[in-house]
């Protein structure tokens, strides 16, 4: 086996599952046990993960959004798949040791999340009550 | 946490495959070769995403089969070092805590990684944090099998492993009470596992560790110092009454 790119592109959770999703309900044929372990235990984390309430448009508009704060490509990968909820949450993501963040963009970023993704987290609640 | 990683290689097709369109013979190929499995300094594939290219087909002698070059992309779990990621908690030893993402079993996090001050409880065999509170008592957070932790990762340790051989056959036989010694050494040699591809993870910040800790702070808007903790309320109460009023 040749490894002619180990990297070649970054794919976000949401393509991952989808991938699995349409692999789970085609395949079933012998001796493709790895296959479908790998599968089904992979799927459970992702649907369990933020990605599931995500679809392509609202990842698209969330990443023009974030496009004013001059963030990092793999910064935004990661608030793609973990968009962050609080703001510990995004200084976490956020590396902002040379441009610190202000709390008004922390608090930006975190409406961002709440607007494209509409989590049914009990935070979302609280904020708004 | 996922990557495409292009990747090239040579794919037998038997003889009784040959019914299937080229395509997905060699699909079915890489996906039954390469899923959940590691690959050194590549990580842990998951399955087939495209297929990129695929040379002529030819026949070697002496075998029926076809033999394809094919160039692919494989979706490939390996997270970057600096990732952010959500994992439950499998088990805690001595070492540090063993974190888990269902597919993916050997992540680390290091007794010298975890939040500052913790300490391993022999009777749990569990790790705690000793929060200081800000009256100069300390506040046990227990880290329990099965809690979500959100963690950094900090290194990725690749390693080869070669297939394991059958265990050596000791020379001497003579001695019937080393053949047993050496039999349950080789057997033990055999037995231990080295994982070909290792995390190792951090817990040593602020938001990081069991989410439960930190979930109180979304709760209450201006409190940025307050660890979300459930049981503050509980920290003067001697008689363990808990909530109950007088």
């Amino acid at each position: 086996m040749e490894t002619v790119n180990a990297t070649y592109s970054y794919v976000t959770n949401l393509e991952v599952m989808e991938m699995l999703q349409k692999i789970k309900s085609s395949k079933k044929k012998f001796g493709m046990r790895n296959l479908a372990t790998v599968t089904y235990e992979a799927l459970q984390y992702l649907e369990d993960s933020p990605c599931k309430n995500q679809t392509r448009e609202s990842i698209t508009n969330y990443l023009r959004d974030l496009r004013n704060y001059r963030l990092k490509p793999h910064e935004m990968l990661q608030m793609v798949n973990d968009p962050p909820t609080s703001p510990l949450h995004t200084q976490l993501l956020i590396d902002d040791n040379k441009a610190p963040l202000t709390d008004t963009e922390n608090e930006k970023i975190i409406e961002l999340t709440h607007t494209h993704f509409h989590n049914s987290g009990t935070t979302q609640q609280q904020h708004n009550s | 946490m996922f990557v495409l990683a292009e990747l090239k290689d040579n794919v037998r097709i038997a003889p009784d495959q040959f019914h299937l369109k080229l395509v997905d013979a060699v699909r079915d190929e890489l996906d039954r070769r390469l899923a959940n499995k590691v690959l050194l300094n590549v990580g842990l594939c998951i399955a087939l995403k495209e297929i990129v290219s695929l040379k002529d087909s030819i026949i070697l002698p002496g075998d029926g089969a076809s033999h394809t070059e094919v160039l692919f992309r494989y979706v490939v779990f390996r997270p970057m070092v600096g990732t952010v990621m959500t994992g439950k908690i499998r088990s805690c030893s001595r070492e540090g805590v063993h974190v888990t993402l269902g597919f993916f079993d050997d992540i680390l996090i290091p007794h010298a990684a975890l939040q500052h001050p913790s300490r391993f409880d022999e009777a749990e065999q569990a790790w705690v944090w000793e929060y200081p509170l800000e009256d100069g008592s300390k506040h046990d957070l227990f880290m329990d099998i099965g809690e979500p932790i959100k963690f950094r990762v900090s290194r990725e340790i690749f390693e080869e492993t070669s297939p394991t051989g059958p265990p050596k056959a000791e020379g001497q036989s003579s001695q019937a009470a080393s053949t047993s010694a050496a039999a349950a050494a080789a057997s033990a040699a055999a037995q231990e596992v080295k994982s070909p591809y290792k995390i190792i993870g951090a817990i040593n910040e602020a938001g990081l560790g069991v989410l439960s800790w930190w979930d109180q702070q979304n709760k209450e808007d201006d409190h940025d110092e307050e660890l979300g903790e459930d049981n503050t309320e509980y920290e003067n109460d001697e008689d363990g009454e808990g909530a109950c009023e007088e």
